[in-house]
């Protein structure tokens, strides 16, 4: 790896977190605007700029501002240092976890090889998920340092709803991690290039479609958004952010969207195929019928690009559905569903997957 | 003591795994999605009868009433542009309100008996009842205009006169004393 393919990677992934941030900011909009269209309503759109309304996406920054210049209140009892902490340990682990998604295939320019990913890790998986796993810590922190009884009440919530769905995702991934044998984020995608029957793409929904149910559920739970979002619970039962304001919240804020974000981008690489387009080869698109057309390796790249973004942005649009159809789950109701039936469930695919693997 | 018996409905296996309700669900906000979506993209390119949502954009768009809607009351005229009043009291006397001021005077037709020098409703007072339009032997008082907006800074401000009732147009959204100006 020479000194110029090193900058292009960090180029690339400066441009990949670019865009995260962006489209975290924009889902605040789509949030919007999307359940306003689900219920015939027409959603924030009286922002205005010299007369231009842009379909209220100057709300986006209507609200940083907002959140930028409200008082960022401190309780005097808080533990100052955690409590300060916990909002940016939040958003911290949500943001590296992106370093490992591979968003693009490796692009060779002349005789450079960018690999279009952070971090090409052995264990990229097991990576995200611990970095899943210690963004738990900015929310408990942030329910027990605001010295609070409904804080402490909501972090604890939260504490043991992620940690009880983590368990459930880790053992939903187990089947696609023996079916694939790599934990090699890359290397899974490109397991996903191979083709059943010469046709149907071999994504990992294909071959592990009662994982990918469970996957979606529990990492949906980890987001802490509705039908899971007990921790939270704006209006009702008060979660852990409760005596945040200003930006400290706005971070609480943003982390949800970051992890909506990294969910889709984990469900589009290891269940649907992550920058794999159905047809395109390294030279080009191959049709059914035995046409090509050959493309130049740039483009391939730019297309395998285009493919991840265009799922990306499906699942986000798939995920707020599901935050718009679905009422919250009663907290029973939410450890009952998470122990006794995901998790056995999980354990189960496992054993079939490992008995489908031993006998043919 | 009464109780209410809640009868829960017994959920079958397919409800109790979730998957295929949450899809049921996930159909409808959808197909509201994809419709509203449509209807927005051919509303913007000219198909102005098709709304994706139900709102009314209240200061730009007004939510059409319907015609028999009591609004605020207008004055008719004749064809020379005088009032259609003939000063008869009819109205000022069933207002339960007593909201209605007529002050009378000779017409200069003669065979007009009278004619109303001033007329002045207290809209602060105004029931909206209507009792004026159908007690008006001449048809000169209608509730008609399709004007709601009827706001002052003050009770003086809500006394229309003469004028402001025959030419409603005229006087639209008008606050005809404003106190914080003598």
């Amino acid at each position: 790896m020479n000194l110029l393919s090193t900058i292009g990677q960090l180029v690339a992934l400066f441009a990949f977190f670019m865009g995260v941030l962006s489209l975290a900011g924009l889902l605040t909009w789509v949030e919007r605007k999307q359940s306003a269209m689900m219920q015939d309503r027409i959603g924030a759109n009286r922002a205005k700029i010299f007369g231009l309304r842009l379909f209220g996406l100057f709300h986006i920054l209507a609200d940083a501002i907002k959140m930028l210049t409200k008082e960022n209140f401190v309780p005097k009892s808080a533990d100052k240092v955690l409590y300060q902490l916990a909002p940016v340990v939040s958003v911290f682990f949500a943001l590296i976890a992106f370093s490992a998604i591979p968003f693009g295939d490796t692009l060779v320019i002349g005789d450079i090889r960018i690999p279009l990913q952070g971090l090409d890790l052995n264990v990229g998986l097991l990576y995200i998920f611990a970095m899943l796993s210690l963004g738990v810590y900015g929310v408990i922190l942030g329910g027990f340092s605001s010295q609070s009884n409904y804080s402490f009440l909501g972090g604890l919530r939260a504490s043991s709803q992620l940690i009880s769905y983590e368990i459930t995702i880790g053992a939903s991934i187990v089947g696609l991690v023996m079916v694939y044998g790599t934990l090699n984020l890359n290397q899974m995608v490109y397991a996903q290039g191979e083709y059943l029957w010469g046709w149907l793409p071999k994504w990992g929904f294909m071959v592990q479609p009662v994982a990918f149910f469970l996957f979606l559920t529990a990492a949906i739970a980890e987001t802490k958004r509705v039908p899971f979002d007990l921790p939270e619970g704006e209006s009702e039962i008060i979660g852990y952010f409760l005596e945040y304001s200003g930006m400290r919240f706005g971070m609480f804020f943003l982390t949800d969207f970051l992890e909506t974000i990294l969910v889709a981008c984990l469900a589009a690489t290891l269940f649907f195929g992550g920058w794999q387009v159905p047809g395109l080869f390294n030279d080009g698109f191959h049709f059914l019928n035995g046409g090509a057309w050959f493309l130049p390796p740039f483009a391939v790249t730019g297309f395998r690009v285009l493919g991840f973004m265009l799922k990306v942005a499906f699942f986000c649009w798939f995920l707020m559905a599901i935050r718009w159809t679905l009422p919250r789950f009663r907290y029973d109701q939410l450890m009952r569903l998470g122990w006794t039936m995901l998790f056995p469930l999980s354990i189960l695919n496992i054993f079939v997957t490992g008995l489908v693997l031993l006998l043919f | 003591m009464a109780t209410i018996k809640v009868r829960k409905h017994k959920l079958n296996f397919l409800e109790r795994i979730y998957l295929p309700e949450i899809f049921r669900g996930l159909f409808i906000t959808s197909f509201h999605f994809f419709r509203n979506l449509l209807f927005h993209l051919l509303r913007a390119i000219g198909f102005k009868n098709l709304r994706g949502a139900v709102t009314f954009q209240y200061p730009e768009e007004i939510r059409p009433l319907a015609k028999r809607a009591r609004t605020r009351h207008r004055l008719t005229a004749r064809e020379d542009g005088s009032p259609r009043c003939v000063a008869c009291m009819m109205c000022e006397t069933v207002c339960p309100a007593r909201c209605i001021y007529i002050v009378a005077k000779e017409h200069p037709d003669p065979n007009i008996e009278k004619m109303p020098a001033s007329f002045d409703i207290d809209l602060g007072k105004c029931v909206y009842c209507g009792f004026c339009v159908e007690a008006c032997p001449e048809d000169a008082i209608r509730m008609d205009t399709q004007i709601l907006n009827i706001a002052a800074y003050s009770r003086e401000g809500m006394l229309y006169d003469m004028d402001a009732l025959m030419h409603p147009e005229k006087h639209g959204d008008r606050i005809l004393v404003d106190p914080r100006k003598p």
